[in-house]
């Protein structure tokens, strides 16, 4: 159990009463602390992706759990509890300053009711309020940090989900692969991509690849450079590269930062790169009704 | 190590067995620039799918013995080059230039064959 650390003029058994009687104070208002703070963040307009029932409900919790720490000096079952919290407001789009901003407002709620309960007594106020500050910062950073970490770790996650299904290398015909990449290319993602061509070109035997970048936006002179490379890496692995859907923006942007693209096949659809990497191959594609006339 | 040089028909096939010492590279060099001479080869492959690195001697020196087996009026393909010693290659900047790449030695026996159909050369000898 981690003490709380305390102003050095409060020896530790007084602190730990003054602790103690904050804890009862906070027992004992407990609804009217809570509805009031509840009532802050509806007019502040924070969690306005909750309703009222639900806002109440969480500030339930959070105020318990606040307690139960302040109480136990032990933050292991707030920190569980901001976790799960994370969890389930995530998804529904709260943000991190309304985290930060709910948890600000109750420790607010809390110093203005200790303000009321001591106004007489300004010693005891000042007192209880040095147990009470480092305790109540600890308890915000716990639940903001909480927050963010749960959101970075959803970001990591969808991150790898990206990875994962965004550069599929399919197979079209014996020894003809098609790359379609869709969305932006970031360095990761183009080193990931070269990869996962290079090997494909190895367990396919492929000799012609298509690489369709229709679906990409914009391109920049390192991923230019990386397309360059690729293509070179496929040549010494024995295959050939035709690239196609240029789009007109992206056919600037490498025309003006001066990308050489000489040694670049460039297709204008992947349908014609198709066309064009069937007639590498040798193939030759007929309608089947000429074919039987032919025949 | 020294890499053993194989008579397959018209063509030559240098078969690397393991890392190859600057050394042996130089010793393969002389060997393959000699025997395409001496069996009268149209083709040379250099097979290098166990090399799992090729450094910047390396690589010049393929491109060497390229450019002389060209002169020695043959052609030279290098085959089974792994997917990340082609990608770590293009990035130091050393693209092989004007040499003739396959994916493995079947393909590289075909892309040879193409060539020599293509020139016309193709078992000239020994059909008639």
């Amino acid at each position: 159990m981690r003490k709380l650390s305390l102003a050095p003029s409060v020896s530790p058994s007084s602190a730990h009463e003054l602790l103690r009687e904050l804890v009862a104070h906070l027992q004992q208002n407990r609804t009217l602390l809570r509805e009031e703070w509840a009532r802050r963040i509806t007019e502040a307009k924070l969690l306005t992706a909750m309703s009222k029932d639900e806002i109440f409900a969480e500030a339930t919790a959070v105020y318990d759990n606040y307690v139960e720490a302040l109480e136990s000096g032990t933050f292991e079952a707030l920190q569980a509890y901001a976790r799960n919290l994370s969890e389930r407001i995530i998804p529904r789009g709260v943000e991190t300053h309304e985290v930060i901003g709910i948890v600000l407002l109750l420790r607010d709620v809390l110093a203005r009711s200790l303000f009321a309960k001591y106004q007489n007594n300004f010693a005891q106020l000042n007192r209880i309020l040095d147990a009470y500050e480092p305790a109540v910062n600890r308890i915000s950073n716990t639940v903001a940090v909480g927050f963010v970490q749960e959101r970075e770790r959803v970001i990591r996650e969808q991150q790898e989900a990206i990875r994962v299904l965004s550069t599929p290398v399919l197979q079209v015909r014996e020894r003809l692969l098609i790359l379609p990449i869709i969305g932006v290319i970031d360095p990761q993602r183009a080193r990931q991509l070269t990869e996962q061509l290079l090997r494909g070109i190895r367990t396919n035997r492929a000799k012609v690849v298509v690489i369709d970048i229709t679906g990409v936006p914009v391109m920049d002179a390192n991923v230019a450079n990386h397309l360059v490379q690729t293509v070179e890496a496929t040549r010494l692995l024995g295959a050939t590269v035709i690239i196609t859907g240029l789009s007109p923006e992206i056919a600037q942007t490498l025309v003006t930062i001066g990308v050489d693209l000489s040694k670049m096949y460039t297709v204008g659809d992947l349908q014609g790169g198709i066309e064009e990497a069937e007639r590498l191959l040798g193939y030759k594609v007929t309608p089947m009704g000429e074919n039987s006339h032919s025949a | 190590m020294q890499v053993p040089i194989l008579k397959q028909g018209p063509y030559l096939i240098a078969s690397i067995q393991s890392a190859l010492s600057d050394e042996d590279l130089v010793q393969l060099r002389d060997a393959l620039v000699a025997q395409v001479g001496k069996l009268r080869s149209r083709g040379v492959i250099v097979d290098v799918t166990v090399l799992d690195v090729m450094d910047s001697f390396a690589t010049r020196t393929l491109c060497d013995i390229a450019h002389m087996i060209r002169l020695r009026g043959a052609e030279m393909v290098i085959v089974g080059i792994q997917p990340e010693v082609a990608f770590a290659l293009v990035r130091l900047g050393l693209k092989l230039e004007g040499v003739s790449t396959a994916l493995d030695l079947e393909e590289g026996i075909l892309y040879l064959d193409r060539k020599m159909i293509d020139s016309g050369k193709e078992m000239s000898i020994r059909e008639r």
